[in-house]
């Protein structure tokens, strides 16, 4: 670890008082930060809050939320919640993998350009289907306009 | 609290007991469970214990405290069904090899589809094939054969304070492992084998090293010679039905000459060995004022644990080797010469209550040019499984006496085995002639015990003299915490890993419930050893003395190490 990065987290552990009972929220800003949480930092989280390797890794590996490996720069969320389910949010999946060359086992691309998650419900079932990209809500989604989206990331991001 | 309940239709009185679970036991009624343990918190994963209530809920005993008046079944229809679901479920999910497993016959779920009938299962078998992990010394981990009771992640977290097994994922994917997929011997495990004393199947065991004991046994130009340490004889007789604490010393060593070994050696007085350079080691410090508090070196345990978690009290620690170690030390001295006349080697197995006792010997400061100081360790259970192997009837076999150079340790070698001796053993030592017998008496009792930290303080020579004892990890992690805050300030600090001592060690036999009682019953037996041995002390055995004068002359720095 750089000293760099151990200031970073020095920084998220005090501002949480460096307590056990922060762990979560400690881990959330790790990982908005680094966009992932990596091992190094774990480890050195663990030792600053004296707890084991193994707690801090059980509670990183219980939430779907948290991920041990590096994530793109774009985070795309497809709803497959009940409502964009039957909305046919599959095919706006299958759409965005054939896209970015990806499947159900490789979910970022090689250029660590974009992720793409599926999640159980995004909440906003009246504006089925819906995905998001990088925290931002798109409605009504069809395989078509979701690809537009994607590629016009590509092109900003040239 | 207390009140009376009514069990079965049978009125229960109770007073005290922390869940009803306990009420239940007590009562008669052997109630299953997997995850509880009542040294453990409790954690409720297993649900075997539920019981319906006269309300028609199920409710885990082991979580609720017991309550006036409440009325339960243990056995009803609802109960019965669910407890077998439970079962097949985990049956469903479970690696049944049984007969290649070394738990069979003591496995509890095993012996729990047993108990309840579970001849054939409607459920299709769904294992998920995980790696076997054999990558440490001391134990093997076969997750396929786990049920996620999690007693071994909580003795590890909460007993021991390491922490290296913990679940990993959630829900149907959950699994019990090291953090960051790492393998066992890449993490900070002290090897101390206290997950597979409450592993309830065959999913964490003991590294079988017997098949390496036969070998050399069988090798005519092998000398076999073979140590006990004190804890060995008051644990093997309950795998052979005796009680715990039931000296069985004489039977072992029949049993091992039977076996083939040569001589048979007791580790006992290598610990009087052990006390003698310790506390003229501590006496030393004592009056330089260097590197106090003086830990206790003889758990490899403890050791390995200062070493990961505390390197800048590494050199606090003494530099005394341990028993085991010492013991090799002088043997291989003692019959350097012999071999070369005989043309044989000699092979050294070390029969131990410990699973960290087997990584200590592969130490590379254990090892001399190729040569390790003790070529094996093999566990009290595996002893069990030697004596099984070959039909012996434990019960029947004439007791006989430990071999002579090195066949008498004192009493206070003895006690070795169990939380607070190697304090009372040094302690015998540096109060002789100091103390009256009665103040003696009253230190030596304020030692014993299994209450968490003991202290006791004695003045030697106008100066005062402060001792602690702990076991269990995390109750040592704790004192060397308020040591350092400055807290508490000690002199000389015992420590063993595994509460009550070497006595519930590791490599133990592993009773259906491992209790508080338990380890009393083992320890009492050591201290029974003790009262009806002729020598108390360790420097009052002259065969301790005459190896100082004789093979150990001008080489006393050979039972000594630098961690």
């Amino acid at each position: 670890m750089t000293s760099e990065v151990k200031e970073k987290v020095d920084n998220i552990l005090f501002r949480h008082n460096c307590e056990k009972k922060e762990l979560i929220n400690i881990i959330q800003e790790i990982q908005k930060e680094y966009r992932y949480l990596p091992e190094d930092i774990l480890i050195y989280t663990a030792e600053k809050l004296d707890i084991s390797q193994s707690k801090i890794y059980g509670v990183a590996t219980f939430y779907e939320n948290f991920s041990l490996e590096v994530k793109g720069k774009n985070i795309i969320k497809i709803c497959d919640g009940t409502a964009c389910h039957v909305r046919k949010s599959v095919p706006i999946l299958n759409a965005i993998y054939k896209e970015l060359g990806l499947t159900d086992k490789k979910r970022t691309t090689d250029d660590m350009l974009f992720t793409v998650e599926t999640v159980s419900c995004l909440g906003a079932c009246g504006l089925a289907p819906v995905i998001t990209i990088n925290d931002h809500v798109h409605p009504k989604m069809t395989p078509e306009s979701a690809i537009e989206l994607v590629q016009s990331i590509k092109k900003e991001e040239m | 609290m207390s009140g009376t309940m009514i069990i079965d239709g049978r009125k229960i009185p109770f007073t005290g007991q922390k869940n009803i679970l306990s009420v239940i036991r007590d009562s008669g009624i052997d109630l299953p469970t997997f995850c509880y343990h009542s040294e453990l918190s409790i954690y409720g994963a297993c649900r075997m214990c539920s019981v319906e209530t006269s309300r028609g809920e199920i409710i885990a005993t082991c979580s609720e405290k017991p309550r006036d008046g409440l009325e339960i079944y243990t056995n009803s229809p609802r109960i019965r069904k669910y407890r077998k679901m439970i079962l097949e479920l985990l049956l469903s999910s479970h690696d049944k090899d049984c007969t290649a497993c070394e738990r069979t016959g003591k496995c509890q779920l095993q012996t729990l589809a047993k108990r309840y009938g579970l001849s054939n299962n409607r459920f299709t078998q769904s294992v998920q094939e995980h790696e076997i992990d054999s990558s440490s010394p001391s134990i093997i981990r076969n997750p396929n054969k786990c049920i996620k009771c999690g007693d071994c992640v909580m003795v590890c977290e909460e007993i021991q304070g390491v922490g290296a097994l913990g679940f990993v994922d959630r829900g149907s994917e959950v699994i019990i492992k090291p953090a960051f997929n790492k393998k066992l011997a890449e993490t900070n495990c002290v090897n101390c084998g206290q997950c597979r004393i409450v592993c309830p199947t065959g999913a964490i065991i003991i590294k079988n090293e017997t098949e390496k004991a036969w070998n050399a046994l069988y090798d005519k130009s092998k000398r076999v010679i073979v140590q006990i340490a004190p804890a060995v004889r008051v644990a093997l007789g309950e795998e052979f039905g005796k009680k715990p604490g039931e000296v069985s010393t004489g039977k072992i060593v029949a049993v091992l000459k039977k076996l083939g070994a040569e001589e048979v050696y007791d580790t006992t007085l290598s610990a009087d060995l052990t006390v003698i350079e310790e506390s003229n080691e501590f006496l030393e410090r004592y009056s330089k004022g260097e590197n106090l508090p003086l830990f206790t070196s003889c758990c490899p345990g403890w050791v390995k644990f200062a070493e990961n978690k505390y390197p800048e009290i590494v050199k606090n620690i003494s530099s005394c080797k341990s028993p085991q170690q010492m013991f090799g030390t002088v043997l291989r001295e003692f019959y350097r010469e012999k071999d070369l006349e005989d043309g044989r080697d000699t092979f050294i197995i070390s029969v131990m209550p410990c699973t960290a006792k087997k990584a200590e010997a592969s130490r590379p400061e254990f090892i001399h040019e190729g040569e390790k100081e003790i070529d094996l360790v093999i566990t009290t259970q595996e002893l069990a499984l030697m004596i099984e192997e070959i039909g012996i009837n434990f019960d029947e076999i004439e007791e006989e006496a430990m071999d002579m150079p090195f066949g008498i340790g004192s009493g206070a070698g003895v006690i070795f085995g169990t939380t607070g001796g190697v304090t009372e053993a040094v302690l015998r030592k540096i109060l002789k002639n100091k103390y009256g017998k009665d103040d003696c008496e009253i230190i030596f009792n304020s030692v014993r015990g299994l209450d968490s930290v003991k202290e006791a303080s004695v003045n030697v020579d106008g100066s005062e003299i402060r001792i602690a004892v702990v076991h269990g990890l995390k109750n040592a992690d704790m004192l060397i915490k308020q040591i350092k805050s400055g807290e508490r300030q000690y002199d000389l600090i015992e420590v063993m890993a595994c509460t009550g001592g070497c006595v519930a060690g590791g490599g133990q036999p592993t009773p259906k419930y491992i209790t508080r009682e338990t380890r009393l019953q083992r320890a009492k037996g050591l201290y029974n050893i003790d009262k009806t041995s002729q020598i108390k002390s360790s420097d009052d055995n002259y065969i301790a003395r005459n190896i100082f004068e004789d093979v150990m002359k001008d080489k006393r720095h050979l039972l000594h190490v630098h961690h």
